[in-house]
């Protein structure tokens, strides 16, 4: 095995010797995951907070109005990119990628941990030039966070100029560190695995991350080039993506551009993004789902290759967000066709959930209550995009409050309650300590019943033809008075949300002091995180041995075995009828 | 199941050939790939890298078809005459000349490092980088060619279309970019090589800023044929 021993090579491991090198400036998997996740819930929370704004402004428009127009389409744009982008990315695979990655594959550390500091501290540099877009004359971009031209760089947009650039430079430098990191992630999934840890034999997180890194490695370049142009675009006056056209009542200066091509580029990127969230979300809960229903995820080989296909076939599904660009109708064709094939390994993964939670030993915990919330939410948000990936139905609904429902139900709720679920089943491990598990159920009950009273009535305002990004709705003849109403619900749903979510932030503060000491393995997991010598797991993770793996991820509940679980590091033994993994024999 | 993934712990690195080959390697317990983690890496990065430079061609020649201005001619505007007639496309061709000599050179390195030959190793290697730096200097004189003499602009150019100097000057800029890093990488390491710093590792590394040479190379292979070709 000259190969697996190579992942015991230990010179790569620093030796951190003071705080600094230990807390800070460390190259540990583990400090660097939480340096990164305390810094995407930070900025989240900076999202959530312009989300309250612009609800108060949306809801009670008489009595609350603090924002001007100018703010509401800035806060607009912030709010989305952050969500997607620094907070959603960077926590998944930044943050529980870098924590999961190592431990669960059994390997000491990344492969180039040295990089893997890097990438953090440059998307730490990423997050400061965005949120510097804050003070600076003009205020950040307001050009809605997909950035379309020419409006994000024409006059009457707001933040035309250091904004836009700062949010350009932003993106290209969190690519750069997402590049740093991905390139860590991909090489240590492929290559430095622990003895008996084949790939069919990972746990769904890791495949859900990999697969989600891949696509980040090759979509993330579309949105690179995007951003030079437009930089260039804005900069020096170059015309990519500006066509001649009258604004403000003169000629611009530009011509011969294409908006579309911006569009193109976008989406290329935007719709694989959708996924990098999504995968590691789809994996992660799965992990969850098993663990808490002592039961084996079912069908494990379908879940992993639902994953590939998932991730394959995003890549060519972008342009069903460009029904109404103009582009030539035969695409919608093509486009509306990839994206309804896509809903099959999706519904497949979906029934799957629920086949392992039919008839299992369900334990309703904190985490397992999130994790049952996604599968609700998510359902809910895949089926509205079936209304949208049909090019004949999308036509009326597009820039409707429908899409803001489908969109926050399937990409903002869903991955954050997955995110929620992996926060609460791995805290024991991160700390040490269990959170406490009231404020949890309360954190859970708000949140799902919060969101539903949010985003349920955004596809009524849809069905109306109420449009998104409009500071305020004023008096039209096809809005009846009900529309207003609805919006002073959801912006009451939408203050009990974000007030929830400041009882999590105290929980799991508080539970860092005060939590009850958790042991090493609280939920029986089988998994390798769940078997470190420490909790929480120190440097090097494993002591003077590396693991060794013998089984796949989920022997739950395994008839004649005194524990409902058994560890991947146990060996097999005799007169058990253990081995439900498919393809080996024990 | 007679041939199951545990089986492989016993028969060590598969060297079965094919797709039983591949089979074995994606379903064993051991590295994916039979190379060194930087080598997996730098595979990866290319990948991305490629998918950077893709995007910038299809950009390239969207913007090229969507215009509704003439594009102007690269067998003219690429001429240098010497003396008399000029000579279509003779600087660019030159350069591809010489960035393709210095893949050559490139993988003479690499031989003579797995040869543990350091000294040939190291010149070589700065042969490579001379050679990437002549490529870049001859760049920064057709730029200079094309602002000074010819009023090429990124916004503008006297002879058609105002997208040709924006795409010119973005894709070549961007891959100059790439080779003038790699000039720089190449140093870095040839000095290395000559400090003997890879005495016990061993020379995976020469191979490595191999890879990515070559690439660079490659894409200007691409960048060659999609612009000044057609």
């Amino acid at each position: 095995m000259a190969y697996v021993a190579i992942a015991d090579r230990d010179h790569h491991l620093h030796d951190p010797q003071t705080f600094i090198t230990k807390y800070i400036y460390s190259q540990d998997h583990k400090v660097i995951a939480i340096q990164y996740g305390l810094t995407a819930i930070f900025v989240g929370l900076i999202a959530m907070a312009l989300s309250v704004l612009m609800r108060l402004q949306l809801g009670f428009p008489e009595t609350f109005s603090v924002i001007t127009p100018e703010e509401y389409y800035q806060y607009v744009t912030l709010h989305g990119m952050i969500m997607v982008i620094y907070l959603l990315t960077a926590l998944f695979l930044g943050g529980f990628g870098n924590y999961l990655i190592p431990l669960m594959c059994g390997s000491r550390d990344m492969v180039f941990p040295f990089m893997n500091m890097l990438s953090f501290w440059v998307y730490l540099l990423s997050v400061l030039i965005l949120l510097s877009s804050f003070f600076v004359p003009g205020g950040p971009t307001g050009a809605g966070w997909t950035l379309y031209p020419p409006q994000a760089i024409a006059p009457g947009t707001p933040g035309i100029g250091a904004g836009i650039v700062l949010m350009l430079l932003s993106l290209a430098v969190f690519i750069v560190a997402f590049t740093m990191g991905g390139l860590n992630y991909v090489t240590t999934v492929l290559q430095a695995r622990c003895k008996g840890m084949t790939l069919m034999r990972m746990p769904l997180s890791i495949w859900g991350i990999f697969v989600a890194t891949i696509l980040g490695l090759l979509a993330f370049p579309a949105l690179l080039v995007a951003a030079i142009m437009m930089l260039l675009d804005q900069a020096i006056g170059t015309s990519f993506f500006l066509p001649s056209m009258l604004t403000m009542g003169e000629e611009s200066v530009q011509s011969g551009g294409s908006p579309i091509l911006f569009q193109h580029l976008f989406w290329f990127f935007g719709h694989p993004e959708v996924y990098i969230v999504a995968l590691p979300a789809f994996g992660m809960v799965s992990d969850v789902l098993a663990t808490h229903a002592r039961k084996n995820i079912f069908g494990y080989r379908m879940m992993v290759w639902a994953i590939v296909a998932i991730g394959a076939l995003s890549f060519i599904v972008w342009a069903h967000h460009m029904y109404v660009s103009g582009m030539n109708p035969y695409f919608g064709f093509f486009f509306a066709t990839t994206t309804l094939i896509i809903a099959v390994p999706t519904a497949l993964k979906v029934y799957n959930w629920v086949l392992t939670l039919w008839k299992g030993d369900l334990h309703l915990t904190v985490p397992m209550l999130f994790a049952i919330g996604f599968i609700f939410t998510f359902t809910h948000g895949g089926l509205t995009g079936l209304f949208l990936g049909n090019v004949t139905v999308d036509l009326p609904l597009s820039d409707t409050y429908f899409v803001v429902g489908h969109f926050h139900m399937v990409m903002g709720v869903s991955p954050v309650l997955v995110l929620f679920a992996a926060i609460y089943h791995w805290y024991p491990k991160m700390t040490g300590r269990m959170y406490n598990e009231m404020l949890g159920r309360w954190h859970f009950w708000l949140t799902l019943l919060g969101t539903y009273s949010i985003y349920l009535p955004m596809h009524y305002l849809g069905f109306l033809g109420v449009p998104r990004r409009y500071y305020a709705n004023g008096v039209t003849d096809f809005m009846p008075d009900s529309v207003q109403n609805a919006n002073a619900g959801i912006t009451i749903a939408a203050l009990v949300v974000a007030a929830t979510t400041l009882i999590f932030v105290f929980n799991m503060i508080w539970s860092l002091f005060r939590g009850e000491k958790a042991d090493g393995n609280p939920w029986g997991g089988t998994t390798l995180e769940w078997q470190t010598p420490q909790t929480p797991p120190v440097h090097g993770n494993w002591g003077d041995k590396l693991p060794e793996v013998h089984r796949w991820a989920y022997d739950f509940s395994v008839p004649g075995e005194k524990q409902d679980f058994i560890p991947q590091t146990e060996p097999p033994h005799e007169g058990v009828v253990a081995g439900r993994e498919h393809g080996v024999h024990h | 199941m007679a041939h199951d993934a545990v089986a492989t712990e016993t028969t060590g690195p598969g060297y079965a050939p094919g797709l039983r080959g591949i089979a074995t390697d994606w379903s064993a317990d051991k590295q994916t790939f039979h190379v060194p983690w930087g080598k997996a890496m730098m595979w990866i990065f290319l990948l991305s890298d490629t998918f950077i430079f893709s995007c910038f061609l299809t950009g390239y020649m969207n913007v090229r078809s969507s215009t509704r201005v003439q594009w102007p001619n690269p067998s003219e505007v690429f001429a240098l005459s010497f003396g008399g007639d000029p000579i279509p496309l003779i600087l660019i061709a030159i350069m591809t000349f010489i960035l393709i000599t210095s893949s050559g050179t490139m993988a003479m390195a690499v031989n003579m490092g797995y040869r543990g030959d350091r000294a040939k190793t190291a010149s070589l290697m700065l042969i490579t980088a001379a050679f990437g730096a002549m490529f870049v200097g001859m760049q920064a004189f057709e730029w200079t060619k094309l602002i000074i003499d010819e009023g090429v602009r990124p916004w503008s150019n006297p002879m058609g279309a105002p997208q040709f100097g924006a795409v010119f000057f973005m894709i070549t800029g961007f891959h100059g970019a790439h080779v003038s890093i790699g000039v720089i990488y190449l140093v870095t390491v040839a000095m290395k090589v000559l400090r003997g710093d890879y005495e016990k590792r061993g020379y995976e590394i020469v191979e490595i800023t191999g890879l990515y040479w070559h690439f660079v190379d490659l894409v200007w292979v691409f960048i060659f044929a999609f612009f000044y070709l057609w």
